[in-house]
């Protein structure tokens, strides 16, 4: 009956215009609870190759905790106080997205700290892969970063607002495109 | 009704034939640019990805569990007030990674149009009825053999707006998450036979006429039950993972 044998990935076809009643959630965007300490927004646009915000896209993040932890917990979906390091969050018709979560610290000492992020959108035939750096220390000794242009390895690193929030756009395609990664296998 | 949008079916079968024909074989992915299907010429990326080994938080799948997922979620066609019109029908099927082991315990998500093909979505004009029964979305977690089991009712062919008088072959969207970060897939399956097939830019998106394959579901008479429900039986198959892995999963 499999007639393709187990080997041959399914592909991907894209997420289209009616996710909303069923892929995003209350929660989904609040990996922290509002009003808890040390809590900052993760925020920004999703821009399309004309620079016109994206309404109907969806991100989803996955990220380590405050200590550097990644955390293996259940209860993304009923959060119930629970920091499980993932999060998703729809555009809204600004094209804009949301995060309220903590800042990941580095993994491993020295290294830098990154939300990894996977990108849909109507319009957008498969999910894409990317990065969002924060803006601190082990920077400069990322292998990925170190592979790119001082233009190219911009689209990857958030700015840091006054507040301490962290900002973030995704420029789907275009001069600033953000810097979008596969993994070995994928092809 | 619909705004008059310049492209006919034929000139839209056209440059799909042209890219078909000018693609290498075994181009097994999903393209992104692929212009026949509108809106994807300013939503895909122009520079090729860049290729990165995982690390820890790339390695590490989100975990869901029986506290996220109550086990009525896989059943759309319970409502309070009756039951949706339509062909009932069960999907099921196992997830699995490109090593062919199951994916335990995890997430599946589930969206579709109801029987006449309109979607319970403020954007969806298409005049066609809502069901009043019926929401069209579920969830559920995959066993230890990996499998998934929804029961639903079969989703219509829709119209959408990429060229004059474009129809959606009937299809339902499905969400999946793996081991790692990295085996995310959103993708959608379709039922054999469906005539809307090569008119498609989405399904044809997919140069690839063995891979395209992979996303039809195949009736399954051991999954139709009597005097209740019509079975379909899709497997999907997630890309491979980079750990090393686990011994309660070299099994399989």
């Amino acid at each position: 009956m499999r007639e393709h044998g187990p080997s041959a990935p399914t592909p991907g076809q894209t997420v289209g215009p009616f996710f909303h009643y069923a892929l995003p959630y209350d929660d989904g965007p609040r990996l922290a609870p509002a009003g808890a300490p040390d809590t900052i927004r993760l925020h920004g646009t999703v821009y399309d190759g004309a620079g016109a915000p994206v309404p109907d896209a969806l991100l989803e993040i996955r990220q380590a905790d405050a200590s550097g932890r990644v955390p293996a917990t259940e209860g993304s979906l009923r959060r119930d106080g629970r920091f499980t390091g993932w999060g998703r969050a729809a555009t809204d018709t600004a094209g804009r997205y949301s995060f309220r979560t903590v800042e990941p610290a580095p993994v491993r000492d020295g290294a830098a700290a990154y939300f990894a992020v996977t990108v849909f959108a109507r319009g957008l035939l498969d999910r894409l892969f990317t990065r969002i750096y924060v803006p601190s220390h082990g920077l400069d000794g990322d292998p990925l970063l170190g592979a790119l242009t001082e233009e190219r390895r911009g689209t990857l690193i958030a700015m840091r607002d006054s507040d301490g929030d962290l900002r973030h756009d995704i420029r789907l395609q275009g001069d600033r495109e953000t810097v979008f990664l596969t993994f070995p296998g994928h092809d | 009704m619909w705004p008059m949008t310049s492209a006919t079916q034929r000139s839209i079968s056209d440059e799909i034939a042209h890219i078909h024909a000018t693609a290498q074989p075994g181009e097994t992915r999903t393209r992104l640019d692929f212009a026949p299907y509108r809106s994807s010429v300013l939503r895909h990326p122009t520079k090729q990805p860049l290729t990165v080994d995982p690390e820890d938080v790339e390695l590490a799948a989100p975990v869901f569990g029986q506290s996220d997922v109550d086990p009525i979620e896989a059943d759309l066609t319970l409502h309070p007030q009756g039951e949706p019109i339509g062909e009932r029908m069960v999907v099921t099927g196992r997830v699995l990674d490109a090593e062919g082991r199951p994916v335990r315990g995890q997430l599946v998500e589930i969206w579709q149009a109801n029987a006449a093909g309109r979607y319970v979505h403020k954007r969806d004009q298409h005049p066609a009825p809502l069901d009043p029964h019926f929401h069209g979305a579920g969830r559920c977690l995959t066993d230890d053999e990996g499998r998934y089991r929804f029961t639903t009712v079969k989703p219509g062919p829709y119209p959408w707006r990429n060229h004059d008088n474009a129809w959606r072959p009937a299809h339902i969207h499905f969400s999946l998450f793996g081991r790692e970060f990295t085996q995310r897939l959103v993708t959608q399956m379709y039922f054999p036979g469906d005539p809307l097939f090569p008119l498609d830019p989405i399904f044809q998106s997919i140069t690839d006429e063995t891979a395209r394959q992979r996303l039809i579901a195949t009736y399954d008479h051991d999954v139709t039950t009597h005097e209740w429900a019509t079975g379909y039986r899709w497997d999907i198959v997630l890309t491979g993972s980079h750990a090393t892995p686990m011994e309660e999963d070299t099994d399989a």
